[in-house]
């Protein structure tokens, strides 16, 4: 008996040596990696806030002279300002249509089988895989055959893309961990398919829809290339006017730094309302 | 779990495969159809046939942008995929970490593509920039415009910045899924750190490390914004990825014809390989 209880305190003890060790030194590793993503995110924050001149001909790890005078430049000038507005624009079209759509097609490969319904999940999938270099020029071309170049709902049309595949995707991952045995439930007591959808089902996955929403606004707002080739003044995003108007008159690095500083907004808005669920959402709520 | 076989099933795909058939389907037969065809202007086209393929297949210019991206695919994955797993093993599990962590590592993956370019300019640069006035501070020119090692230093450490994260979360979604049951058996059996590792939490982690394999070769195979802003594709040619020159190609020179043929190769490389994936990931899933 006591050989036999004599291993286990040994054990205790090494395992609270190992627990104790673990939360010691671990904080360590994402510390040095926060600071080292947070770097060049520091960095943009302090050029937004130095003039030219400071930037140029002096060199300090905060700003000597902090200006307002880049973000003035931005917030002032409709032809940067409106870029904002543009991108937000077709970035939330693109969200409500990918979703919209999503959402029947995801419940359909969730839950039923169907001819082909393999062949077209891949399918879909590929198309978030395809490079947007090779649609560029059809994509223009296409466009402007429906007279659609420089509207917003080109571009939200045009990113669903690789939006809808991937939303369809997360949703029918998300939808796959309610047990059938619901919707069952549901129909025995009378409901119809759509009002069980929309009372029940929608409810119990919004996480998922959260997330997929979250992925479509990232993925939307990111992308440069396509938004960039379907507009040209009136719906163009912000990330192309800082392409175009910063190299005209030598480099505003101010007025550059600050128009970036300005597109982080958004995103942290957008992580800190799904923050609980951004882990499993990246696992496309495969876990 | 087992599906019901119903056809009626189409008509929650439709909307979702017309409006993806109407953005990639036409778009695609545009790009068959330049393929095949020379122009002199005009909009008068002519047969050629196989020509551009041939021309394509033949150019060093092809195989060399093909080259470099898989060096770089390459090199990217073998730092993000490791580095990625050894953050998520040592981020805390509960306590106020948890969410400081979680938004401040998913903030580069929310930063505009070009803005990430422009974002390491503007810290690499050798005049105004912190990391490249230090590197100068210490007797190192670091001047990605005109060495090709820089180049693809500054590009490599760009892209580990900006998609690291997605790694580390994904790799975090599975770690967080373990019961502690398992962690309790192991500790029972007196199971090291490492065999944790190699039997319990690898394992678990399969799933998800794959869809970040999948995820991160894609978007690096078909990486365009973050280096065009940054590098240019620079210096010379030493960072022109696929993409890169594709663009160049197509907007660029305005050779439609063998910029349609390299588009269909790269995206029938593309469709080939994430055909091999897909049958890994569900072979995968059927497993567990």
């Amino acid at each position: 008996m006591a050989t036999q209880q004599s291993p286990s305190p040994a054990a205790a003890t090494s395992v609270a040596h190992v627990k104790r060790e673990g939360p010691k030194f671990s904080w360590i590793v994402p510390l040095v990696y926060i600071v080292f993503l947070m770097i060049p995110i520091y960095w943009l924050v302090v050029i937004s806030f130095k003039s030219n001149f400071e930037v140029m001909n002096s060199f300090s790890i905060i700003p000597q002279d902090p200006t307002l005078r880049n973000y003035k430049v931005i917030l002032t000038d409709s032809s940067w300002y409106l870029g904002y507005v543009n991108s937000i624009t077709y970035v939330l079209m693109n969200m409500v249509i990918s979703l919209l759509i999503a959402l029947p097609a995801a419940y359909a490969f969730s839950r039923y089988r169907f001819v082909g319904d393999k062949h077209l999940f891949f399918w879909l999938l590929t198309n978030r895989m395809a490079p947007p270099a090779v649609f560029a020029l059809p994509f223009f071309q296409l466009y402007s055959a429906f007279g659609l170049i420089d509207t917003h709902i080109a571009v939200a049309l045009a990113h669903c893309l690789f939006n809808l595949p991937l939303a369809i995707w997360i949703l029918e991952g998300f939808m796959s961990g309610i047990p059938k045995e619901i919707d069952e439930t549901a129909y025995i007591d009378g409901y119809s398919f759509p009002k069980f959808f929309i009372k029940i089902f929608i409810p119990m996955i919004a996480s998922g829809i959260g997330v997929a929403a979250f992925f479509c606004f990232m993925f939307s707002w990111v992308e440069l290339l396509i938004a960039r080739t379907l507009t040209t003044t009136s719906a163009k995003p912000i990330s192309a006017i800082m392409t175009r108007t910063v190299s005209a008159t030598g480099m505003d690095w101010g007025v550059l730094a600050a128009a970036g500083a300005l597109t982080l907004i958004p995103g942290v808005l957008v992580i800190w309302f799904v923050r609980n669920y951004i882990a499993k959402g990246f696992a496309l709520g495969r876990v | 779990m087992n599906k019901t076989w119903n056809n009626k099933a189409w008509f929650l795909v439709l909307p979702a495969f017309i409006v993806v058939a109407f953005s990639a389907i036409i778009p695609l037969m545009t790009v068959v159809n330049y393929s095949v065809q020379d122009t002199f202007g005009n909009n008068e086209f002519f047969w050629a046939g196989t020509e551009w393929f041939k021309e394509i297949l033949d150019s060093d210019r092809f195989w060399s942008s093909l080259g470099r991206n898989l060096m770089f695919s390459f090199i990217i994955l073998v730092i993000e995929i490791p580095l990625g797993i050894f953050i998520a093993l040592n981020m805390p599990r509960r306590g106020i970490g948890v969410p400081i962590c979680l938004v401040t590592m998913a903030m580069p993956l929310l930063v505009p593509w070009n803005v990430v370019g422009t974002i390491w300019q503007l810290l690499c640069r050798s005049d105004i920039g912190l990391l490249g006035y230090a590197l100068a501070r210490i007797g190192i020119q670091f001047s990605y415009a005109s060495d090709p090692l820089h180049a693809w230093i500054t590009v490599v450490a760009m892209d580990v910045w900006h998609w690291t994260s997605l790694v580390v979360l994904l790799s975090y979604a599975g770690l967080v899924s373990i019961p502690d049951a398992y962690y309790q058996a192991a500790r029972i059996d007196g199971a090291s750190r490492l065999s944790v590792f190699r039997y319990i939490q690898l394992p678990k982690m399969k799933r998800v490390l794959l869809i970040a394999f999948l995820l991160r070769f894609m978007d690096s195979f078909m990486i365009y914004t973050e280096p065009f802003v940054a590098t240019g594709g620079g210096p010379g040619t030493s960072t022109t990825f696929l993409s890169i020159d594709l663009v160049k190609m197509a907007i660029g020179q305005f050779d439609l014809g063998p910029a349609a043929a390299m588009s269909l190769i790269y995206f029938l490389i593309i469709l080939l390989l994430s055909w091999i994936f897909y049958t890994v990931m569900t072979s995968s899933d059927a497993e567990t």
